[in-house]
């Protein structure tokens, strides 16, 4: 990242357990505005809890976190959570319709979402206007994500937390899903970051990666650092996966 | 009735004993423990009582309110253990509901205020908060174990902790007041209530039972209502912090 890009987010010394496992062990490190960084490695390096960290779902033991430059502390958690979107790899759906799902945030506002406004959301999404209405219980694992990052987006947040969310999916729904990301970063400037399994996407749509390993920060850089990684242990995850 | 008819009825304990013994359902020592236990526990009250009425001392009912309300309290609070604070929640929420029933009864003089009418009364109505309390604190932690992925959702969207378990508690209110609410709809039908039959056979007219049955089935759905609702509204804000994050762990081993 060169100096005079602006920081999303940063992180200083961070460490973070829950039940007496250290999950983040002294994180330090930052994620520029207005790109794409994508997050790697194995499953249990503690890519998730760093989110719930930048959203405030979670406070780490120790160290400090920067949201824009301001410390994390400073802000109203709902400030913080509606600043800092994050759309969940479970892809959670409250019951009803997809409009009940897309008001949630506004609901939880006294505000209306406006049906203009919602099929608005559904084009930017790639899902059918008609869909409006449509209980949630009929839409496919790959509409459930895209409905899910069409409802973060909502609240206008200015950086984007994607975490697995074309994990479960199949090849042509990945494919919709990284136009999308690409989409709402180049219409919004959103800074996104996006924990991928999928290294190809990491290339592909993301513009600078942080590889993770057992809860600590191996590599960072811009995503051509996983075609040469440095550090051997990443070269053996680079390799597996990419098998 | 006297001691000898009353051990008579003894019969109705060896029935089931022979039964078990028979069939080898195993439930003898049960049995015997059941009916012992509530013989001296049901004499002793009867004894008790019969103090307190004949003192007519408001300082003597006060202390049986609070022995009822401890005894209800340990009861309950094993329900809701994980829950922080629950045994204070569980006394205030007693306290008030025994307050309020009280409060209304005695003010507008629908009862006399002696120890005949408070004690049994109050009885009735810490009874049925506390089995309000268990249903409810068993719903609700449930509910939140269940949806846990709804809480984190409401409060990644920016939603306030009781946003984050405004449906849960509601649910838990619901599920806990029904079987109170429907059970009033088919009493009298089925079987009549225990209070009215015992007051018809110790010879009461049966009009005048039916009267004060009402009355406590009014009391009750009062009790069960705002039971719930005070015991939720009291129990949500310690599952958070003061950053609006939900403390999980806080609902681990609620059984």
């Amino acid at each position: 990242m060169s100096s005079t890009e602006n920081i999303a987010i940063k992180f200083e010394k961070v460490n973070f357990s829950d039940e007496g496992l250290h999950i983040l062990k002294n994180i330090t490190g930052s994620f520029p505005e207005g790109k794409i960084t994508t997050l790697v490695g194995p499953s249990g390096a503690g890519k998730s809890t760093l989110f719930k960290l930048c959203n405030g779902l979670k406070s780490p033991d120790s160290g400090d976190i920067y949201v824009l430059n301001q410390h994390i502390k400073n802000y109203n958690p709902i400030e913080l959570r509606r600043t800092v979107g994050i759309a969940l790899q479970s892809a959670t759906m409250i019951k009803g319709n997809v409009y009940d799902n897309l008001n949630l945030p506004l609901d939880l506002q006294n505000q209306e979402l406006s049906e203009d406004r919602g099929k608005e959301l559904l084009k930017l999404v790639g899902l059918p206007e008609d869909y409006l209405y449509r209980n949630t219980k009929d839409l496919s694992g790959g509409q459930r994500q895209k409905l899910s990052i069409a409802r973060t987006l909502v609240n206008q947040p200015e950086i984007l937390l994607l975490d697995e969310i074309t994990s479960s999916l199949d090849r042509v729904s990945q494919e919709d899903i990284e136009k999308l990301i690409k989409r709402i970063n180049e219409t919004y400037r959103t800074t996104i970051i996006w924990i991928t399994h999928n290294l190809k996407q990491a290339l592909d749509v993301g513009q600078y990666t942080w590889v993770m390993m057992e809860g600590q920060v191996i590599e960072t850089g811009p995503s051509d650092i996983l075609n040469h990684p440095q550090n051997e242990d990443v070269q053996r995850f680079v390799k597996g996966e990419a098998e | 009735m006297n001691y000898l008819t009353l051990s008579l009825t003894l019969i109705f304990v060896v029935i089931p004993l022979i039964l078990s013994k028979t069939l080898k359902l195993g439930m003898e020592k049960d049995t015997i423990i059941a009916a012992v236990r509530s013989i001296i526990q049901l004499l002793a009250v009867g004894y008790v009582l019969q103090f307190v009425f004949e003192s007519e001392s408001m300082i003597y009912i006060l202390l049986m309110i609070i022995l009822m309300i401890t005894a209800a309290t340990h009861n309950a609070q094993r329900k809701g253990a994980s829950i922080k604070g629950i045994i204070w929640k569980l006394v205030a929420t007693f306290v008030f509901i025994e307050a309020l029933t009280q409060g209304i009864l005695l003010g507008l003089n629908i009862t006399p205020a002696t120890a005949q009418y408070i004690i049994p009364i109050s009885g009735m109505v810490i009874g049925n908060s506390m089995v309000l309390s268990i249903l409810f604190l068993n719903r609700f932690t449930g509910e939140l174990n269940n949806q846990e992925e709804q809480t984190e959702l409401i409060l990644s969207l920016g939603g306030t902790p009781k946003q984050a378990v405004y449906r849960q508690l509601i649910t838990s209110i619901k599920a806990s007041t029904i079987p109170t609410i429907e059970s009033q709809k088919t009493i009298g039908l089925v079987q009549l209530p225990g209070m009215m039959s015992g007051q018809i056979i110790a010879g009461a007219d049966p009009v005048q039972a039916v009267m004060f049955q009402l009355l406590i089935l009014f009391l009750l759905l009062t009790t069960a209502v705002v039971t719930s609702i005070l015991l939720g509204y009291l129990s949500y804000p310690t599952l958070f912090n003061d950053r609006m994050q939900f403390l999980d762990n806080h609902l681990e081993n609620d059984n």
